[in-house]
C-alpha cells in the first residue's frame, strides 16, 4: 500500500505522462494503417525492429544511469521516439540504419542529456538528421506505392531485404525505390518544369501525392484526436501549418509556375507529422502558450524554405532542431503577464 | 444581473459536498479539557491575563490582544484554568505554542454580555474595538484579524464590501451550513460591517453548487427592508474562486493589483462566517468562542458540521461523529487542496479550523514523481498566470533569482499545478522551499546588514573617540604649555619684582 502524500494537494486528477503517450500511439494508429494500405506492409517491421531496439537501449542507458527501470520503461517515451523515426524514414530502410538511429536517438539524443524531460533537442529528429546526413543513398530509397508498382513486397520479403539487405529475384529492384512527391517536385522545378505538368505525373492526383495525401490527412486526424483528448495543444501545429500556408500562398500567388500550391505543400511529405506529433514533442518545444506560437511558425518558416530553396527535399527535422535551439530563448520573451501585472 | 468576470486558470473538482450536507449543524459535546493556543491569528500572539487556578465564566477574556494586529482570545466555557504553558498545536509545522488549558466544569455558566441591538449608537471605531474585544477573525481559513479588514484607512474610499460565500475546496461545507440555517444572523453582521465601512454596496458572492444556501440568503434579504444595496450574486463553480484576488475578478471583472489588496480596488472581502460573528458579537455581546467545523472523508461516518467550542481535541469531534481513522489516509486540517496534514488528533480545534477531513476519494500517493516532461498543463491550470513549469525548473536548481523573475511570490499556493501534473510533481512544495529559502536568506540578509552597520557604527564611534581623545590630549598639551609658559612668565616676574 503506497503511503498517501503528507503535503497538499491530498487531490491528483488522473492525467499521467504513460496516458499521454498511451494516446498519442493510438492517435498514430490510423496514419500507420495508411502507411502500411499505401507502401506495403514493410513499415511493421521496421517499426517493430525500432521499438525493440529502443527499449533494449532505454533499459541498458536506465541500467548505467543508475535508475529504476520500471517507471522509465513503461512511460512509452521511449516507444513513441522509436514510431516517429521508424515511420519517418524509408519503410524497407535496412536493419542496421533503423538500429544506428534508434541508438543515437536514445543514447545520444535522450540519455546523454539526462533522459526524459531533460532533452534539448528532438531524438528521433536528431537520429533522422544524423541518417540522412551519413547515410543519403539509404535515407532516400522511398517504397513506391503500391498500386503503381508491379510487385507488392510482402512481410517475408521485407523482413529478407531489411535483414539481408538481398532480393527475392522476382521482384525488381524499382519495386522498392521510388521518388517521392517531394523529390520529384524539387527535381523537376529544378529542371524549369511547372507544377502543373509535374503534377501530371502518375505519383501525384489533383491535389498532391497518391497515398503521401492520405497520410497527412490520417496524421492530421490523430492530431485532432490529440487536440480533442487536451494531450497537446492546438497552437503549435496551427501556427505552424498556418505559417505553411501563408508563405506558400504568397510565392505561389506570385508565381504558380514555380512554386508548388499550399495543399501541396500542407499534404506533403511530414508536414502533418511534423505539426501533430513532432513539432509538438513538450519536452523540446516553447511551453508558453506565445512562446508555442512562435515555435510553430518558425518551423512551419524554416521547412518551407529549406523544402523550396535548401539541399533537403523536406525540411521538417531541421526545421525542429533549429527551433529547439531558440525555445529557451522563446520561453523567456514569451512570459504570460503575470496576474494582476498592470506594467505592460 | 451584472455581467461576471472570470480568473486564468482554475480547476473542476468533484465538491463531494453533498457527503457532509446531508444533517443539520450539530452541537459537540463540551469538552472535560480546552486548549487554547494563544495565537489562532495571523499577527501576535495574545498575552494571558489568568493565572493558573483562576475561575473563569463562559465568555471571558483570557488573554488580552498583544500590539496592533492581534486579537483577544475567551473561555470558550466556564471551569478553571489549569494550566499555561506549551503544547501541540495544529500548524503545519508540528510545533508547539504558548496555550492556557481550561477545565471545563460542564456548568456553561456565561459571563454577563452586553450588546447592542442599535449598532447605529456605536461609532465604526467602537465597533473596531468590540470586534476586536470579541477575538474575531476571518473564519475562511486565513485567520486575519477582522477589526483590521474594517478600517481601511483615510487613503482608501471603500464602495464594495464582498461577502465570500464561494467555498470553493471540494469537501469543506461550514459556510455553506452557515447560510443555509443563520442567514437572518450573517445578514445582521453584513449591515453593521457596511455600517463600519460606509460602503454602497454589498455582494454575497455564492458559488452555483449550493443552491439551498443562496434560496435561504436570498429569502433572508427580503424581510430587511434597507437591503436594498446587499445582494446575493451566484457564481460558477470553479477552484479557487473562493481565493480572494480570484473572487475579486470573478465579481467585478478587474484583478487586484500584483503587490496590491483589494482596498486598492475600493474592495473588502469578508467571509460570511466572519460576517455572522461580527452580528453576535455586536447585537448579542458574545464573543468568539466556537465555530462551524466540517469533519468529513471517507473515513467518517457521520459526515457533518458540528458547532465546536475552540479548544476542543479533534479526537473529541472525530468521535462524535463516529469516525474510525484508518492510518493510511490522509488526515487533514482544512481542505484536500491547501489544507494541511495533522500530527496527532488530539491537537485542538481553533479559529481558523474550517473543516477536519479523515480520507479523500483519488487521494495522491507519495510515488515516485516522473521527470518534468514541460507538458504545460500546470500553467493553463495556474489562477495567477505563473508558469509553474519554470518556476519548478528553477526551484529544483535553487536557482532563486531565477524564481523571482519567473514571479514566485505571486503563487497562492492553490494546488492546481500539483493536481494536474501528469508527472505527479509536488510542485507546490518546491515553490513553499524556494519561498522559505528567499525569505531566509532574505533575513540572513537583514541580519548581516544590521551587523555590519553596527560594525561601522562602532568603527566610528571609535574613532570618534580616538580623535577626541587626541584632541584632548593636545588641548591638555597645549594647555600645559600655556601654563608653563605663564609660569615661566609668572617666574620671571617675580624675579623682576624680587629684582625691583
Amino acid at each position: 500500500m503506497a503511503l498517501f502524500k503528507l503535503t497538499p494537494p491530498f487531490l491528483s486528477g488522473s492525467s499521467r505522462v504513460t496516458k499521454h503517450m498511451l494516446q498519442l500511439l493510438a492517435a498514430l494508429i490510423p496514419a500507420i494503417i495508411a502507411l502500411v494500405y499505401f507502401f506495403g506492409p514493410a513499415v511493421i517491421v521496421t517499426i517493430i525492429l525500432a521499438i525493440v531496439v529502443a527499449l533494449l537501449a532505454e533499459a541498458l542507458m536506465l541500467k548505467l544511469r543508475q535508475r529504476p527501470l520500471m517507471p522509465f520503461l513503461t512511460d512509452g517515451s521511449a516507444v513513441v521516439t522509436a514510431i516517429l523515426l521508424a515511420i519517418a524514414i524509408p519503410p524497407m530502410a535496412p536493419w542496421w540504419l533503423t538500429t544506428i538511429g534508434i541508438l543515437f536517438a536514445i543514447i545520444f539524443a535522450k540519455h546523454l542529456y539526462g533522459g526524459l524531460g531533460y532533452n534539448p533537442f528532438n531524438p528521433a529528429m536528431v537520429a533522422y538528421v544524423l541518417l540522412l546526413i551519413s547515410f543519403p543513398l539509404e535515407m532516400t530509397q522511398w517504397s513506391p506505392i503500391t498500386s503503381l508498382a508491379d510487385h507488392v513486397v510482402d512481410i517475408p520479403s521485407a523482413f529478407q531485404f531489411i535483414f539481408q539487405g538481398s532480393l527475392n529475384s522476382q521482384i525488381p529492384i524499382d519495386a522498392i525505390s521510388a521518388a517521392t512527391p517531394l523529390d520529384e517536385m524539387k527535381t523537376q522545378i529544378g529542371l524549369l518544369q511547372t507544377p502543373e505538368q509535374i503534377m501530371q505525373s502518375p505519383i501525384f492526383n489533383s491535389l498532391a501525392g497518391q497515398g503521401w495525401l492520405w497520410v497527412n490527412i490520417w496524421f492530421a486526424i490523430g492530431g485532432l484526436f490529440l487536440i480533442n483528448r487536451k494531450i497537446i495543444s492546438w497552437h503549435i501545429p496551427f501556427s505552424m501549418l498556418a505559417a505553411i500556408a501563408t508563405i506558400s500562398l504568397v510565392t505561389w500567388l506570385i508565381s504558380p509556375e514555380s512554386y508548388a500550391s499550399p495543399l501541396f505543400h500542407l499534404l506533403s511529405g511530414g508536414t502533418m507529422i511534423g505539426a501533430f506529433f513532432i513539432a509538438t514533442d513538450p519536452v523540446t518545444a516553447a511551453t508558453t502558450v506565445k512562446g508555442r506560437i512562435i515555435f510553430g511558425a518558425g518551423i512551419g518558416l524554416l521547412t518551407y524554405i529549406i523544402r523550396v530553396w535548401g539541399g533537403y527535399p523536406d525540411g521538417i527535422a531541421f526545421a525542429v532542431l533549429l527551433m529547439n535551439m531558440l525555445v529557451p530563448l522563446i520561453d523567456y520573451y514569451s512570459q504570460p503577464r503575470v496576474y494582476g501585472d498592470t506594467s505592460s | 444581473m451584472t455581467q461576471l468576470g472570470s480568473f486564468p486558470g482554475g480547476l473542476l473538482l468533484d465538491g463531494q459536498k453533498r457527503r457532509s450536507t446531508q444533517t443539520a449543524i450539530r452541537t459537540t459535546p463540551i469538552s472535560k479539557k480546552l486548549i487554547l493556543p494563544m495565537q489562532q491569528h495571523i499577527g501576535e500572539a495574545a498575552q494571558e491575563v489568568v493565572s493558573i487556578g483562576d475561575k473563569v465564566l463562559k465568555g471571558q477574556k483570557i488573554a488580552q490582544a498583544n500590539g496592533h494586529m492581534s486579537v483577544c482570545l475567551h473561555a470558550p466555557s466556564s471551569g478553571t484554568v489549569t494550566a499555561i504553558d506549551k503544547q501541540p498545536v495544529p500548524h503545519p509545522s508540528g510545533l508547539s505554542a504558548p496555550c492556557i488549558t481550561i477545565e471545563t466544569d460542564g456548568e456553561d455558566r456565561w459571563i454577563k454580555r452586553q450588546g447592542v441591538a442599535d449598532y447605529s449608537q456605536l461609532s465604526d471605531h467602537e465597533i473596531r474595538q468590540r470586534i476586536r474585544d470579541a477575538g474575531i477573525v476571518g473564519l475562511g481559513g486565513a485567520g486575519f484579524p477582522s477589526f483590521i479588514k474594517l478600517n481601511p484607512g483615510i487613503h482608501h474610499v471603500i464602495d464594495t464590501l464582498i461577502l465570500n460565500g464561494a467555498e470553493c475546496e471540494p469537501y469543506i461545507t461550514c459556510d455553506d451550513m452557515i447560510m443555509r440555517e443563520r442567514a437572518k444572523g450573517i445578514i445582521e453582521g453584513i449591515i453593521i460591517m457596511r455600517y463600519a465601512l460606509r460602503v454602497t454596496q454589498c455582494i454575497i458572492a455564492i458559488e452555483d453548487n449550493k443552491p439551498e444556501a443562496i434560496v435561504a440568503m436570498e429569502s433572508a434579504l427580503e424581510k430587511y427592508p434597507e437591503t436594498d444595496t446587499i445582494k446575493v450574486v451566484v457564481i460558477p463553480t470553479r477552484y479557487p474562486t473562493g481565493s480572494e484576488k480570484q473572487l475579486i475578478e470573478v465579481i467585478t471583472q478587474k484583478q487586484v493589483p500584483k503587490n496590491g489588496l483589494p482596498l486598492d480596488l475600493g474592495i473588502v472581502l469578508h467571509n460570511v462566517a466572519t460576517a455572522y460573528a461580527i452580528g453576535r458579537a455586536i447585537i448579542h455581546g458574545e464573543p468568539l468562542i466556537s465555530r462551524i467545523v466540517t469533519v468529513t472523508g471517507t473515513d467518517v461516518k457521520h459526515a457533518g458540521n458540528c458547532e465546536t467550542l475552540f479548544g476542543t481535541p479533534i479526537s473529541e469531534l472525530l468521535n462524535f461523529c463516529n469516525t474510525h481513522r484508518h492510518k493510511d489516509v490522509p488526515f487533514v486540517m482544512g481542505g484536500p487542496m491547501m489544507g494541511y496534514n495533522l500530527t496527532a488528533d488530539d491537537l485542538p480545534v481553533i479559529k481558523t479550523s474550517n473543516c477536519i477531513l479523515v480520507g479523500v476519494d483519488n487521494t495522491s500517493h507519495q510515488s515516485t514523481a516522473m521527470p518534468c516532461i514541460r507538458c504545460g498543463d500546470c500553467a493553463v491550470a495556474c489562477p495567477a498566470s505563473l508558469l509553474p513549469q519554470q518556476l519548478y525548473w528553477y526551484s529544483r536548481a535553487k536557482d532563486l533569482d531565477k524564481t523571482r523573475e519567473y514571479n514566485l511570490f505571486d503563487c497562492i499556493e492553490c494546488g492546481c499545478c500539483s493536481y494536474v501534473c501528469p508527472s505527479e510533481i509536488p510542485l507546490v512544495d518546491y515553490f513553499r522551499f524556494a519561498k522559505t529559502e528567499i525569505m531566509h536568506k532574505q533575513q540572513e540578509h537583514q541580519k548581516s546588514d544590521i551587523a555590519r552597520q553596527r560594525h561601522e557604527n562602532r568603527q566610528a564611534r571609535l574613532e570618534h573617540e580616538k580623535a577626541e581623545k587626541e584632541r584632548r590630549h593636545l588641548q591638555r598639551k597645549l594647555a600645559l604649555a600655556a601654563t608653563q609658559s605663564n609660569k615661566e612668565k609668572a617666574a620671571t616676574g617675580n624675579n623682576v619684582g624680587e629684582n625691583k
